[in-house]
Order: structure tokens, then C-alpha cells, then sequence
């Protein structure tokens, strides 16, 4: 499972530089405004798949760009869930500070977790990192921590208001918060793959060998990355701890790694952008199967997903490349026709 | 001691359930080199199958050879079906499919046969084992099944051309095809043989752990980890891992307090993390080597 295809490396698009800002704009625009202009609940849910999407770049930058694959991110975002849950029921920490802090916690968690993970590969990585993500409802369980995890019960967190005063109900203030985190890691995370370090990651990735050989501490690389993806994921917990005010080991089992995994996948294995896809689709696609048929979901919800990988094999990232590169060859015959 | 002798026994009895499923994983990583993540509930589906044939009044080793053959078919259909058209996607998108595959299945059967639990009849009868009541005669059964399982995968793979040109076909694809292997029918084949056992695992497994739709999920984990442990290369291998995990978690369970029960899945997946640190490729398995 070590094969990442080597077109994901390639840079997200060399279109037309106004283009770009366009949609940036637009997209802005949009992305304030919408709010606005739909129910509560859809803010709401709105604001989940945009915790999703963080949660999946997280894993993105780990299997996407390093080339180390998991099946334990769960893990992450419960670590990162709980922390922000345990400050502020235990603590009365403000909601946002737990955000650094859950970031934190799980960055060094990660980074713990790398390090003997650096033995393993492929297939065994998934395996190890799968065992994580089956042991953590279990440990969240655990009588000897019930005291801080309040045991199978969990801890219910109280919604965050809109503070200065702001005119937002508690589910538009929580999307502009959830907005605003996420805009900066989206940032950061871009950046760090365009710097030197990024090169370093994809060099890891594509030839392990090579790269230490060019001078590149693959280990020290390996384990670093893997602590930052937990940092992203811990905090999407974070954010979803607080969204959602309630955490229990349950809503954090094996299932939750599957599902960011699949996210990754159809939104586009290397993509910054289409892990905006796969949280849509997380959040969504289970929701859309039941809607079509309740006793079949599982079913809809398979078939809606095969056939997304037969029409998008490389996932949505790939597939908008594909059109690019097509809509680009046409518009330059069109230009030489003219010439 | 006797505390001892008995837990290492139902450790044996549980290992042999994870065994089989072992024995499925690899069995199908050897074909199409990944960890099918539907295994279980392909092995699911078809005991399913025996039991629907069952209730039709079938004996049960009817029902037995006849849901083999159909999951074997099953088997190869679905590899002809949902993988042939995406051969070239990369290896991520495949495990998304099993995990399709895995969603697909398991809806079906709670749809078709519902969520109730059902018992499935043992063939090997109940009751004490050689007047004593150490092992029941179900699980020396299914022990029994598995290894033979066993050998007949060895005589097949090691000395039949079929299993000769199924072994190059996963070794080096590109070499096979030119050494007149047709490839793509060796991975169908493949396939259906992962099936098949899947069923016979399935079918041994039920009696112990009923039949519902959801009976695979946590037997496929240590169906994994048992292969893992064992390394994914070696049948064998996976069998005696099998039987590890099961022991391992009887132990521990058992015999570290704080463990319990509710720890025990955590604690034998924590032992196998550190079997794989201290051997990566498991402890009969092939080192891979690669070319730079």
C-alpha cells in the first residue's frame, strides 16, 4: 500500500494567475455570506464538513505528501476532542484556548507515535495505526480514567456565544470560528508544502532512498510529519468537540478513521483543496444514502462510493486536473487557429 | 497451573477462529497484493448463504460444498466486476472499494436476513470431547478444518501449474504475462479462492460466535493481526499467528488485573505492535527487497 501514484505530487494547477484570484474572491465571498442566507442546522453542518476537511488535510499531509499511510487518525481527533472537552469542563479554559492546546498535546502525541512507526511500513504502518484506532474507545472507557473522561457517559460541553456583542446566533458565530481556524491552517499547510521542508516530504515519499541520500533526515522528516498531521487532526477534534458539545469514546472508533480515510481518497490523494471535497463528502454522502433508502444505506452509500472512484479514480482533485488539462489543450488549438 | 492449561486451551480454540480468517487474508493478499477489507463480511454473506440453504432443508454438509462453490463464483465475479475496470486507479482508491464492498454487504445481509441473532448448527456435535472437558469437539473440529485448509493450500500453491502460475502472477505481473499467464483471470482466481475459504471460516466460525450481520467486524481485526503478526507471505505463518493472538489475549485477560475483559483487544493488538517493531515483515515472513 506504499504506491501513492506520483501525479499527486504534481503542483494543483498552473492555470491562469487571475483565475486563481477569482475564485479566491468568489469563493470568499461566498463562504461569508452563505450563513446568511441558509437554515441553522445547514450552518451547522456546513461547519462539521469544514472540521472534516481540516481533520482530513491532516491525514493528507501524513499519506498524501509523505507517503506514510493510517488508519488510526481517529485517535487523533479524539486526543485532540477530549482535550479541549477536559479543559473546559475541568479547567474553565475559553473554548478557544483549547485549540492550541489540543494542537499541542497532539503534536507531541504524534510525533511519540511516529517514532517507533518509523520501522513500519506500508501495510504494517496501516496495521499499527489501526490498532490504535480500535484501542482508543477502549481506553477512553477505561475505569482508571474515568475520572477525567467521565467514562461511557463522556462530557457535555456548553455551546460557545458570539462575543463583542456580534449579531450571530451560537451556530453562525461557531461557523466564522470554525472558518477562521480553518483558513489559517489551510494557509500554513499550503506553505509548508511549497517550502523546502515540503520538498523534502515528497522526496521521502517518492524515493526514501534518494532523499537521505540528498541529505534529508528521513527519520527525524518521517516522525515530525507525522506529529504535524496529528496536530491538525487534533485540533478539527478540537473544533468538533465544541460544535458539537458532546464527546463519548464511541463517536470515536474505527469508523471515524475509515471515514476521514475515505474522504482523503475521493477528495484527492496530495490535494490542499480536495480535502474540502472529502469533508463534504463524509459529512453528507451517509446522509444522502439514508434519505434514498433507510434499510439499504449502507448499500447506497457503498454503490455512491464505487462509482465516484470509477468516474474519479485519482479523486476530485484528479478529476478537476483531468478537465483543466482538457479545457487548457482546447483553448490553446483555439488560439493557434486564430493565429 | 489448571487455570493455565485452561485458558491456553480456549486461547487455542479462539486462535483457531482467527486462524481461518488469517489464512483468508492471506490467502488474497498472495493474489492481488492488498489487505482486502471485505473479507469478513464476504465470509459473512456466505454463511448466510448456508444458513438460507439450511432452512431450506439442506444437511449441512450440502449446504456446505454448495455455498463454497457460490462463493468461489461470488468471488470471482466480484473481481470481474467492481476491480477489473479500476486496475490501473491507484492502491488507495482499491482499499476505498473494499471498504464499498464492505458497506455493500453488510447492508445487504441485515436487509435480506435482518439483525436478529441466529444460532448455526456445529457439525461435529457437542458435548465432551474424549470424556473430557477440556476442548469441545466443535472447536477440534474447526481446528482440524483449518489445518487441513492448510495443506491443501500448500500442495496447491507448491506443486500444482495453476498455483505455479498464480504465485508468478502476483510475483511479477509483467514477466508472467509474457511467460503466457493470463494475469488477469490468476487475480479472479484468486479471488474466488479467498471467497471460498472465506465461507469455510465463516461457516466454522458461526457456530461460536452466532450468525448476525455484524459477527466479522471484530474477527476480521484479529484475522489481520494474526496475518500480520504472522507475516502476510506465509499461510502457515498466519495460522500459527492465529493461534498466538488467541492465546495472547486469553493470558492477558486473565492474568493482568487491569486489563479484564475490557482491555483485552487493545492489549493483544498492543503485543502485535511490538512483535511488528521487533520484526517488521512479521516472524515468518519474507523480507521484501527492493531495487533502488
Amino acid at each position: 500500500m506504499s504506491g501513492i501514484p506520483s501525479e499527486a505530487a504534481a503542483k494543483t494547477s498552473d492555470g491562469p494567475a487571475q483565475w486563481h484570484l477569482l475564485l479566491f474572491i468568489g469563493g470568499g465571498i461566498l463562504a461569508v455570506a452563505l450563513p446568511f442566507l441558509v437554515k441553522n442546522f445547514v450552518v451547522f453542518q456546513i461547519t462539521l464538513a469544514v472540521i472534516y476537511a481540516i481533520a482530513i488535510l491532516g491525514l493528507n499531509l501524513l499519506t498524501g505528501f509523505n507517503g506514510q499511510f493510517s488508519l488510526g487518525h481517529s485517535a487523533f481527533y479524539a486526543i485532540g476532542a477530549y482535550t479541549a472537552a477536559i479543559m473546559m469542563e475541568h479547567g474553565d479554559i475559553a473554548y478557544y484556548w483549547t485549540l492550541p492546546a489540543a494542537g499541542v498535546v497532539c503534536l507531541v502525541s504524534g510525533f511519540l507515535f511516529g517514532l517507533p512507526a518509523l520501522r513500519l511500513e506500508g501495510i504494517y504502518l496501516a496495521l499499527a495505526t489501526f490498532a490504535l484506532a480500535v484501542a482508543t474507545p477502549q481506553l477512553l472507557k477505561a475505569s482508571f480514567l474515568e475520572h477525567w473522561t467521565g467514562g461511557v457517559q463522556g462530557i457535555t460541553i456548553t455551546k460557545p456565544h458570539a462575543p463583542f456583542g456580534l449579531p450571530l446566533n451560537a451556530d453562525q458565530w461557531l461557523y466564522f470560528f470554525t472558518l477562521g481556524a480553518a483558513v489559517i491552517l489551510y494557509v500554513c499547510a499550503a506553505s509548508l508544502v511549497r517550502s523546502r521542508t515540503g520538498r523534502a516530504l515528497v522526496a521521502i515519499r517518492d524515493h526514501p532512498i534518494a532523499a537521505s541520500a540528498m541529505g534529508i533526515n528521513v527519520a527525524l522528516y518521517k516522525s515530525l510529519t507525522f506529529g504535524v498531521s496529528a496536530l491538525y487532526t487534533g485540533v478539527a477534534g478540537a473544533l468538533g468537540a465544541i460544535a458539537i458539545q458532546f464527546v463519548a469514546p464511541d463517536s470515536f472508533s474505527f469508523a471515524l478513521a475509515v471515514a476521514l480515510f475515505v474522504g482523503l481518497v475521493v477528495g484527492g490523494v496530495g490535494s490542499i483543496a480536495g480535502t474540502l471535497f472529502g469533508g463534504a463528502f463524509v459529512l453528507f454522502v451517509p446522509d444522502i444514502a439514508e434519505h434514498i433508502s433507510k434499510g439499504l444505506a449502507g448499500a447506497v452509500y457503498g454503490i455512491i462510493l464505487i462509482l465516484l472512484i470509477y468516474v474519479m479514480p485519482t479523486g476530485a482533485a484528479g478529476l478537476v486536473r483531468l478537465l483543466a488539462a482538457k479545457v487548457g489543450e482546447a483553448w490553446l488549438a483555439r488560439s493557434a487557429n486564430k493565429l | 497451573m489448571e487455570l493455565f492449561l485452561h485458558q491456553i486451551l480456549a486461547g487455542l480454540a479462539t486462535g483457531g477462529i482467527y486462524a481461518c480468517m488469517a489464512l483468508a487474508v492471506v490467502m488474497i493478499y498472495q493474489a492481488i497484493d492488498h489487505l482486502n477489507f471485505a473479507q469478513g463480511e464476504m465470509a459473512m454473506f456466505s454463511t448466510f448463504v448456508a444458513w438460507q440453504l439450511m432452512q431450506w432443508g439442506a444437511p449441512f454438509w450440502v449446504a456446505f460444498v454448495v455455498t463454497i462453490v457460490l462463493s468461489f463464483g461470488a468471488g470471482v465475479v466480484i473481481e470481474r466486476v467492481v476491480f477489473k475496470p479500476i486496475r490501473e486507479a491507484p492502491v488507495l482508491s482499491h482499499v476505498v472499494v473494499f471498504i464499498a464492498l464492505l458497506a455493500i454487504l453488510n447492508s445487504a445481509a441485515g436487509f435480506i436476513w435482518d439483525y436478529q441473532i441466529k444460532s448455526f448448527p456445529s457439525p461435529f456435535g457437542s458435548g465432551p470431547l474424549f470424556g473430557q472437558n477440556l476442548i469441545s469437539p466443535h472447536d477440534a473440529g474447526m481446528i482440524a478444518v483449518t489445518l487441513v485448509l492448510l495443506v491443501l493450500l500448500y500442495l496447491f500453491f507448491l506443486h500444482t501449474r495453476v498455483g505455479l502460475a498464480m504465485r508468478a502472477a502476483a510475483a511479477n505481473p509483467e514477466s508472467a504475462r509474457l511467460a503466457g499467464i493470463r494475469v488477469g483471470w490468476m487475480i479472479a482466481l484468486g479471488w474466488g479462492m479467498a471467497a471460498a475459504i472465506g465461507a469455510v471460516a465463516g461457516m466454522m466460525i458461526a457456530p461460536v460466535v452466532f450468525l448476525e450481520p455484524q459477527m466479522m467486524l471484530s474477527i476480521l481485526l484479529y484475522g489481520f493481526a494474526a496475518a500480520v503478526v504472522g507475516g502476510l507471505t506465509s499461510p502457515g505463518g498466519a495460522v500459527l499467528g492465529g493461534f498466538a493472538v488467541g492465546i495472547i489475549e486469553n493470558l492477558a485477560g486473565t492474568y493482568i488485573p487491569v486489563v479484564g475483559r475490557e482491555l483485552k483487544l487493545s492489549i493483544a493488538l498492543s503485543i502485535i505492535v511490538v512483535v511488528l517493531l521487533v520484526k517488521p515483515n512479521g516472524l515468518f515472513g519474507r523480507r521484501v527487497v527492493t531495487r533502488v
